[in-house]
């Protein structure tokens, strides 16, 4: 660990916590309606879609319109990824994509996930990358925003369960937060390095005389919003490894303060929609503290490097011109502080895009990616989803408190009750069972073994860091593990669809019933959500939670694999 | 209740394809084009004859001794900029510490005379891309005194252009010090003779 590291990494604690008011205001007048200056196309899309704005939705049709949504895109993506071959913009001629991958895909883009069983630079037409994958990477993340402002509004109203209008707040969304700031931050990556054509690939003859094929495409206007709607889908193979997808160290700092700025704003803008922005505050602090924790263990990991490696002859101590630690699957560019702060950022948010390749982490520095998904993504967490994911926590939280005390509990003026508790702790186990059962299943199964790019503990790791990825809707993947077979293109795509919407239902059901509610006063006996106390608990109940539930299967992957490497043992 | 939705849901979704899928990166292209189009093309290299040689921020191969060598590379046959990938082995993995990591060690050994236990972590490792541009200076500086020793140059001519193409932290702060190989290569050839061909080829 270098002094310089850990400057990076505190110096982009700060940047985070500065910009989280100023983005948290902005996200505030684009779901309150007050932001107008789009006005007439808004009136436009409404009018042309059959949408009535001032229809106040209840929970139940709100989450119909979610389901609707997510269904027919996912179809339309389905046919025009079978039928790339014959749409425009297909400069490199590529085959219609196989109806696996094609499933996979669009379940996996619908969801926020953008886990990739196939290459970007041989698979995916212009086409293909801009209408289809980087419009579900909009609206994808517009709908988890929607479906947050929505549980904020069934906290802070009484409204017999009315939480707002979908088709609204999906289409403002999209036109006021996602896209101009898109735009800004697409520029800054061009003038870095960042490709944005419609070449066709260029052929060079390289020094020694080879021939090099250079991949080229409209790569800065999907990176954009690959980050800042945490949907981490890269427009190539390797990713934000790719020079042209993060060409310089200022675009590796854009990259993972895009990723955090919206939820850690939307955390903010929640405390002031339930009108009480110290709690947005205290939940701000208990994820802070989380990311922060995880940053360390990666980067204290991968500086450490790999004594395996190191006794073969590898100087893993770092100095002012050697990267030292683990440099296996990384680049120099951003060295070990950049992977370990990327790796844990993009699992913390549902990102899922990477700067290097988290399949290659020494052990330790792999489980905290994995440990992060199995929380939930509640660390800043996916654009909306993360912010819903951590108010069910604390809505057991507070069950929690309240149980210990012996009162009824209440969260925020409402009174918690069974079914309430039901609904979270639906939220709750619908997670884990998506993860183990199908990391189990292929365990057992020929099928499931046969992608694995590693034997023993880490071959383990590779098929429960794919469930838990898809399941918690990251993306991310130890990607020695061959997705892109019948077998894991369907459970992983299935993976996808429950960790989204078997999650989100359940979340706006909660919404609904708490709108239902009238807003009792506060009492000496309710459960204070703004203090340390309220923080602490609230940690304690996410990790009990996390890491109760997955701490057997982390046994047999990562943690037996660190014991094993220090004791020099090879697969 | 589904029903009532379809309507919107279809509507919707194409015109939200037309604006994010359509508009949103036709202005992009525009603007990217228009400020900075030399970036926004792949930040060629092109020769005199308008022949492009690569791109400044794609690494490739190179395994003659009087270049510098770019890292060990697993995108393809090496470089491959339409394969681009890492190893994706593990720490535990019996190929990656016994044939690729302890081959390239004792590679830089033999050719370069690097020291066991000091032999830079960059050098025998390869990246998340496999199209790495850049090697640490600890790296180029292991590998100078065969660049200069087949070039017929001075160990201090060849130290002082590798310092020259040195990248440090961008802004003084940001990511870590490095040298872009391609670029580092390309004044070589500029700057000190090559030799012959029966020399180069080894």
């Amino acid at each position: 660990m270098t002094v310089n590291g850990w400057l990076q990494i505190l110096f982009y604690s700060a940047i985070l916590l500065a910009v989280t008011k100023p983005v948290g205001i902005y996200v505030l007048k684009v779901y309150d309606g007050s932001m107008r200056w789009l006005a007439p196309i808004e009136r436009i899309i409404y009018r042309v879609c059959g949408v009535d704005p001032d229809e106040d939705q209840h929970w139940t049709r709100y989450a119909a319109a979610v389901l609707v949504f997510s269904a027919v895109s996912l179809l339309v993506t389905y046919f025009a990824l079978r039928l790339q071959s014959v749409l425009p913009l297909n400069p490199a001629h590529r085959d219609a994509v196989p109806d696996r991958q094609a499933f996979e895909t669009a379940a996996s883009f619908t969801t926020n996930t953008n886990w990739q069983s196939y290459s970007g630079e041989t698979m995916m037409s212009y086409f293909s990358q801009m209408t289809q994958l980087a419009f579900h990477n909009f609206t994808s993340a517009a709908g988890g925003m929607a479906a947050a402002v929505a549980l904020a509004r069934g906290v802070s109203r009484r409204s017999a369960g009315k939480l707002g209008n979908f088709w609204v707040d999906l289409t403002r969304g999209t036109l006021y937060l996602f896209i101009p700031m898109c735009i800004v931050l697409a520029l800054l990556f061009v003038q870095q390095g960042m490709i944005q054509n419609f070449h066709p690939y260029i052929t060079a003859t390289t020094v020694e005389g080879a021939k090099q094929v250079l991949a080229m495409g409209p790569v800065a206007s999907q990176e954009a919003i690959k980050e800042l709607g945490t949907n981490g889908g890269g427009f190539f193979n390797a990713n934000s490894a790719h020079p042209f997808e993060n060409p310089t160290p200022w675009t590796n700092f854009l990259q993972i303060l895009a990723i955090f700025i919206i939820p850690a704003g939307l955390v903010y803008a929640y405390g002031r929609m339930v009108k009480n922005a110290r709690h947005g505050w205290a939940i701000w602090a208990a994820m802070f503290i989380l990311f922060f924790s995880g940053v360390a263990t990666a980067y204290w990991a991968e500086a450490r490097g790999n004594p395996i490696h190191a006794a073969r002859g590898v100087d893993v101590v770092a100095s002012a011109t050697n990267p030292g630690g683990n440099m296996e699957g990384k680049e120099v560019r951003f060295g070990i502080a950049n992977s370990a702060l990327y790796a844990t950022i993009t699992t913390d948010a549902s990102c899922g895009c990477v700067n290097s390749m988290h399949d290659s982490f020494t052990p330790i520095g792999g489980l905290v990616p994995l440990v992060n998904m199995q929380l939930g993504e509640v660390i800043y967490g996916g654009v909306g989803a993360g912010l819903y994911g951590m108010i069910m926590m604390v809505v057991l939280t507070v069950f929690i408190a309240g149980l210990m005390v012996g009162r009824t509990p209440e969260y925020l003026g409402k009174k918690i009750q069974s079914r309430e508790v039901r609904m979270a702790m639906l939220y709750v186990l619908v997670f884990p069972a998506s993860i183990l059962l199908f990391s189990a299943v292929s365990v057992l199964l020929p099928a499931g073994l046969k992608g694995l790019n590693n034997a023993g503990p880490h071959g383990f790791s590779e098929i429960l860091y794919a469930f838990s990825s898809t399941t918690a809707n990251n993306g991310s993947a130890f990607a020695g593990l061959t997705g892109g077979s019948y077998y894991y293109n369907t459970t992983l795509g299935l993976a996808t669809l429950i960790g989204r919407f078997a999650m989100q239902v359940p979340m706006l059901a909660l919404a609904g019933f708490l709108a239902e509610r009238k807003q009792a006063p506060e009492t000496a006996g309710t459960f204070p959500v703004t203090t340390p106390l309220f923080v602490v608990l609230l940690i304690g109940v996410i990790l009990i939670v996390g890491a109760l539930t997955f701490f057997p299967a982390l046994a047999l992957g990562p943690v037996v694999e660190h014991l094993l490497m220090g004791a020099g043992k090879l697969y | 209740m589904l029903r009532k939705q379809l309507w919107p849901a279809i509507a919707m979704t194409f015109v939200l394809m037309i604006i994010t899928g359509g508009i949103y990166p036709g202005i992009v292209t525009v603007l990217a084009q228009v400020l900075f189009p030399h970036q926004a093309n792949g930040s060629l290299i092109t020769t005199s004859t308008g022949q492009v040689t690569g791109s400044a921020l794609i690494g490739q191969t190179f395994a003659k001794p009087e270049y510098f060598h770019t890292r060990p590379s697993a995108a393809g046959n090496g470089y491959d900029d339409t394969a681009s990938s890492g190893t994706n082995k593990g720490p535990t993995d019996l190929k990656l510490a016994d044939t690729l990591v302890k081959q390239a060690i004792d590679s830089a050994v033999a050719q370069d005379g690097a020291v066991r236990g000091k032999v830079p972590s960059d050098m025998v490792t390869s990246s998340a891309s496999g199209l790495d541009p850049d090697i640490s200076p600890a790296n180029a500086a292991q590998q100078v005194a065969r660049v200069a020793r087949t070039r017929g140059a001075s160990v201090d001519s060849i130290r002082a252009l590798v310092g020259r193409h040195t990248t440090g932290r961008q802004f003084g702060f940001f990511g870590e010090p490095r040298v872009n190989v391609l670029l580092l290569n390309l004044a070589l050839d500029s700057s000190f003779s090559r030799p012959t061909t029966a020399n180069s080829s080894k």
